[in-house]
């Protein structure tokens, strides 16, 4: 029912251009989630969709109809929709109670339905007890639940959320992530979050659009992001990664001191001259031993150059030829090899992604 | 969601809007900047440029030099000036020997009774400083003079050596009460120079005395510098003092020149060529304070500044405290005894006897006499009206230009103009403000208006920095809050703003309030029969030598101000004066 189109979306301040060419389309009860390093441009979209800020180019759509455009906006106070910031901007002038009713107030809510859905919301995020507190008497998730509850109240076509999360230490923020979760999926709302942290917007999101110098590079649901990224700025910015680039041989790639079958990286074997491909440090294994030959997996001979234990896995670092960088993989404890050790790097093919620049 | 549906339907925007479509979209804040423009050219350019006008005027209207041939052709007129100059760099040097000394100990050392000296500093800031001009009046006046009756009477001397009415007499009493602004800033920029520069220096075999001299005051030099140009303006734009201790002692400075010009008939032309210096000299220092204080470089200036410990002074601290206590019962306590002995006395010169003693002088001013009465009532109403539209004011203009609702530059002008009064010395604009509303088509003069707006101007600047330091605490997010949530921008002012910005305003408020109730600068020149102020009274009472009654007025002065101050200690906590008269 609500659905929120950006069709060509641009914003230039100052001749910087911030947001180049948006195109970004929400179903009705989406989350979708803006994710990207600071200065990408996903907090200007988001001002940008709260009408905050007028877009340079493109419109913006909400059910059908234009609410942004070069040439006027419509105001935020006429969006019905609500936003959670940064800094929660609980009013410090009202309690809880009041924080929560102000925007039942302004649609001019009867009192007794104002009173009822109140409490309710105020239950669902646990706050009843504090409804006469003032916000500075709060903790920083109490506040954070404040936020979440006076812009859930409303019944806001599109929620939107910036950043909600930074300010809170973090076992809050992880136990943040569930709840926000918990509330999309228990009022099937259309919300846009603006996060530069993965993590968060891999528990929270539907689709994740993984923005990068005002341009989205990707946008997939997480499983696909992580496992499937399009460009080298994505494979990077979710999780870890190793990059090679090789040539094209005939029916192989040449990656300086190993090769893999061209078939291995593309089902149909076309290829570009220049290849470049991410590996997960998970795609690799590493074995004592030269394992018979499989389908979708290649073997090339290798050695530990680093290890590193973190408690829940090794962290090893292995050259595969002279000339090359070397690749992390990510083993698990049992796995323990020496450095310096000579062992057998096993990839999953299907774990080998090309990515572009 | 109904709600949303209607107003989104109503509201969806078509490609290009109608008139009607366009007005309903177009931000009403342009109201308000207009508006500001407008009363800032009211009360700011149009009295500056006046100014600048008559100068160039004769009776008729028809351009002429002659008002400047007549300001410095005769040497009377040059003395004045240079006496002015001298009076500055006097005055600044002694407040340098007064306040920076005392910082240092309040701020770095383990100096006993530091809470004492604060409290006389703060006295001495509260007293008005015509009132500390007639205190000294009665400390050092020639023959009747406490002090030299004190000499007198020590010694044997059938003559005390004092004289206040002299150069030397004006320059100390102008230092008492300009030294507080050298403390407030050298001791705020010592606040922030962090000890482990001192360790830095110990460490390296620099006893303290050498780490103060090459560390320490040097980081805070540019403060210090500052503060000197404060003072000097200070000194040179002051009129009360000067008034009471210059002309009976025989000599003029510029705003004493000025204000004979004023002597019936006015001579407004000449008066506003005459004050063209003050205000270059004005304009031209501020900038230069502004960049001596604002330079970068001095990192320690900016940082947090890291642990402080107090520097233990051993048996020095006596002497130490023995300076504070000789400067501020300069500056505070032996004014302050004598006029509250004059004015609880039938004749301040009988002395200390119990028989001296009355409660009539205070009796008589608030409650028989209808003058001072009156005057009571003028000096709390219009300063209080210059106060709430000063500072209605400068909040419209601290918000629109925060909230960037104007252009970079309407917004730079806003700011521009709403500061410009700070260079403007009292007596200055004074004068603009009599040749821009003496004549139609805007006659303002002989009303109360005139003094008003007068005062709404002087302390405009007050108010803008408050406001402005206001807003900007205010973080823009809880405004977008409630326009997320469907309230307009006014709604949002009306509900977050207003009541989130009430304690800090009331604070502000004060902070203007408390300057225009002891105002004399600008009144002597705007003032008429029908809208005499207390300072404008305490003034003409001077002429007849009646220091019983002047001196009760200040103390009713002084006792209203005080209130007032701690009512701002309640609303904004300790030294919230000290903290933004001076910026």
């Amino acid at each position: 029912m609500s659905q929120l189109v950006l069709r060509n979306v641009g914003k230039t301040f100052a001749k910087a251009k911030v947001v180049d060419g948006l195109n970004l389309t929400l179903r009705d009860g989406e989350l979708v989630s803006l994710l990207g390093p600071s200065g990408c441009g996903k907090t200007t979209t988001l001002r940008m969709i709260a009408g905050f800020i007028n877009p340079s180019e493109g419109t913006i759509e909400l059910d059908g109809k234009v609410i942004s455009a070069p040439q006027s906006s419509l105001p935020p106070e006429k969006r019905g929709m609500s936003m959670i910031f940064q800094s929660y901007a609980i009013w410090p002038n009202m309690t809880v109670g009041e924080n929560v009713a102000f925007g039942l107030k302004l649609q001019k809510v009867s009192a007794a339905e104002m009173q009822r859905r109140v409490d309710q919301i105020l239950d669902i995020v646990k706050l009843r007890h504090l409804r006469d507190r003032y916000p500075a008497e709060l903790s920083g998730g109490q506040q954070q639940r404040v936020a979440l509850a006076r812009a859930i109240v409303v019944n806001p076509k599109v929620l939107l959320l910036d950043e909600p999360l930074s300010n809170l230490d973090a076992n809050l923020r992880e136990e943040m992530r569930f709840e926000i979760r918990r509330l999309h999926d228990e009022f099937a709302m259309t919300m846009v979050y603006v996060t530069h942290d993965q993590s968060e917007a891999m528990v929270t999101s539907d689709r994740i659009a993984v923005m990068n110098q005002g341009r989205i590079e990707q946008i997939d649901a997480p499983f696909e992001l992580y496992g499937r990224p399009r460009t080298r700025f994505v494979a990077g910015f979710i999780g870890r990664t190793n990059f090679l680039t090789g040539a094209r041989r005939e029916d192989a790639v040449d990656f300086g001191g190993f090769r893999l079958p061209a078939r291995a990286l593309a089902a149909d074997g076309r290829l570009p001259q220049q290849v470049q491909v991410s590996i997960r440090p998970q795609g690799i294994q590493l074995l004592r031993d030269k394992p018979a030959e499989r389908d979708n997996r290649c073997c090339i001979e290798a050695s530990i150059a680093r290890r590193a234990y973190l408690g829940e896995s090794w962290d090893y670092h292995i050259s595969l030829a002279p000339a090359l960088e070397p690749l992390r993989v990510s083993a698990r404890p049992a796995e323990v090899f020496e450095v310096g050790q000579r062992i057998y790097a096993e990839i999953d093919t299907s774990q080998i992604t090309l990515v572009s620049d | 969601m109904a709600y949303v549906k209607t107003t989104l339907e109503e509201a969806a925007l078509p490609a290009a809007g109608g008139f009607a479509q366009r007005w309903r979209h177009w931000d009403k804040t342009s109201i308000v900047w207009i508006a500001a423009i407008a009363i800032l050219v009211l009360l700011v350019v149009n009295p500056l440029l006046r100014l600048l006008v008559v100068s160039f005027q004769d009776a008729e209207g028809a351009f002429t030099l002659a008002n400047y041939v007549g300001a410095y052709g005769r040497s009377r007129h040059v003395e004045a000036l240079l006496h002015s100059l001298i009076l500055g760099v006097s005055a600044g040097t002694l407040c340098l020997l007064f306040g920076v000394p005392m910082a240092w100990a309040l701020s770095r050392t383990d100096m006993p009774c530091k809470g004492l000296v604060w409290i006389a500093i703060l006295g001495t800031f509260i007293i008005p400083p015509y009132l500390g001009a007639v205190g000294w009046i009665l400390l050092a006046g020639p023959n009747a003079g406490w002090l030299n009756k004190l000499v007198v009477a020590l010694t044997g001397m059938d003559k005390g050596p004092f004289n206040v009415y002299s150069m030397p007499g004006l320059v100390l009493v102008v230092a008492c009460y300009s030294f507080p602004y050298v403390f407030v800033l050298t001791k705020s920029a010592l606040d922030l120079v962090s000890s482990e520069m001192e360790d830095a220096a110990n460490i390296l075999g620099a006893g303290h005395l050498r780490t103060t001299f090459l560390v320490t005051l040097p980081l805070v030099l540019p403060s210090i510098l500052g503060a000197f140009i404060l003072v000097f303006l200070e000194a040179i734009a002051l009129f009360g003092s000067p008034a009471l201790i210059a002309l009976p002692g025989r000599f003029h400075v510029v705003t004493t020149q000025l204000w004979q010009f004023f002597e019936f008939p006015p001579q407004v032309g000449l008066a506003a060529a005459y004050a063209m210096p003050l205000l270059a000299i004005t304009i031209l220092l501020f900038w230069l304070q502004r960049r001596i204080t604002h330079r970068r470089g001095y990192v320690s200036l900016t940082g947090k500044g890291g642990e402080r410990r107090p520097i233990a002074l051993g048996p020095w601290k006596w002497a130490v405290l023995g300076w504070c206590l000789l400067v501020t019962s300069l500056s505070f306590f032996m004014p302050l005894v004598v006029i509250c002995q004059a004015a609880f006395a039938k004749a301040w010169g009988r002395g200390w006897s119990l028989d001296n003693l009355t409660l009539r002088n205070v009796y008589a001013i608030v409650f028989e006499n209808a003058l001072t009465r009156t005057a009571t009532w003028h000096t709390f109403l219009y300063a209080g009206t210059a106060s709430l539209i000063a500072l209605v004011l400068a909040l419209c203009i601290a918000y629109v230009t925060n909230r960037q609702l104007v252009n970079r530059h309407v917004g730079g002008a806003l700011g521009f103009l709403t500061m410009a009064p700070f260079v403007v010395p009292g007596i200055v604009l004074a004068i603009g403000f009599y040749a821009a509303y003496t004549r139609p088509p805007l006659v303002l003069y002989g009303t109360a208006w005139i003094l008003i707006l007068a005062y709404t101007t002087r302390f405009l600047p007050i108010a803008f920095v408050n406001s402005n330091a206001a807003i900007r605490s205010i973080n823009p997010e809880l405004e977008e809050a409630v326009r997320t949530l469907g309230g307009s921008r006014l709604v949002a002012i009306r509900h977050v703003v207003v009541p989130v910005l009430k304690r800090s305003m009331a604070g502000a408020f004060i902070l203007v309030f408390i300057p225009a109730t002891r105002e004399l600068s600008t009144a002597i020149f705007l003032y008429s029969i029908n809208t005499q102020v207390l300072s404008v009274l305490l003034f003409d009472k001077s002429d007849e030598g009646n220091f019983e009654t002047l001196a009760s007025i200040g103390l009713v002065l002084v006792v209203i101000t005080v209130t007032l101050i701690l009512a701002g200690f309640r609303l904004m906590g300790r030294d919230f004066m000290l903290r933004r008269t001076v910026a």
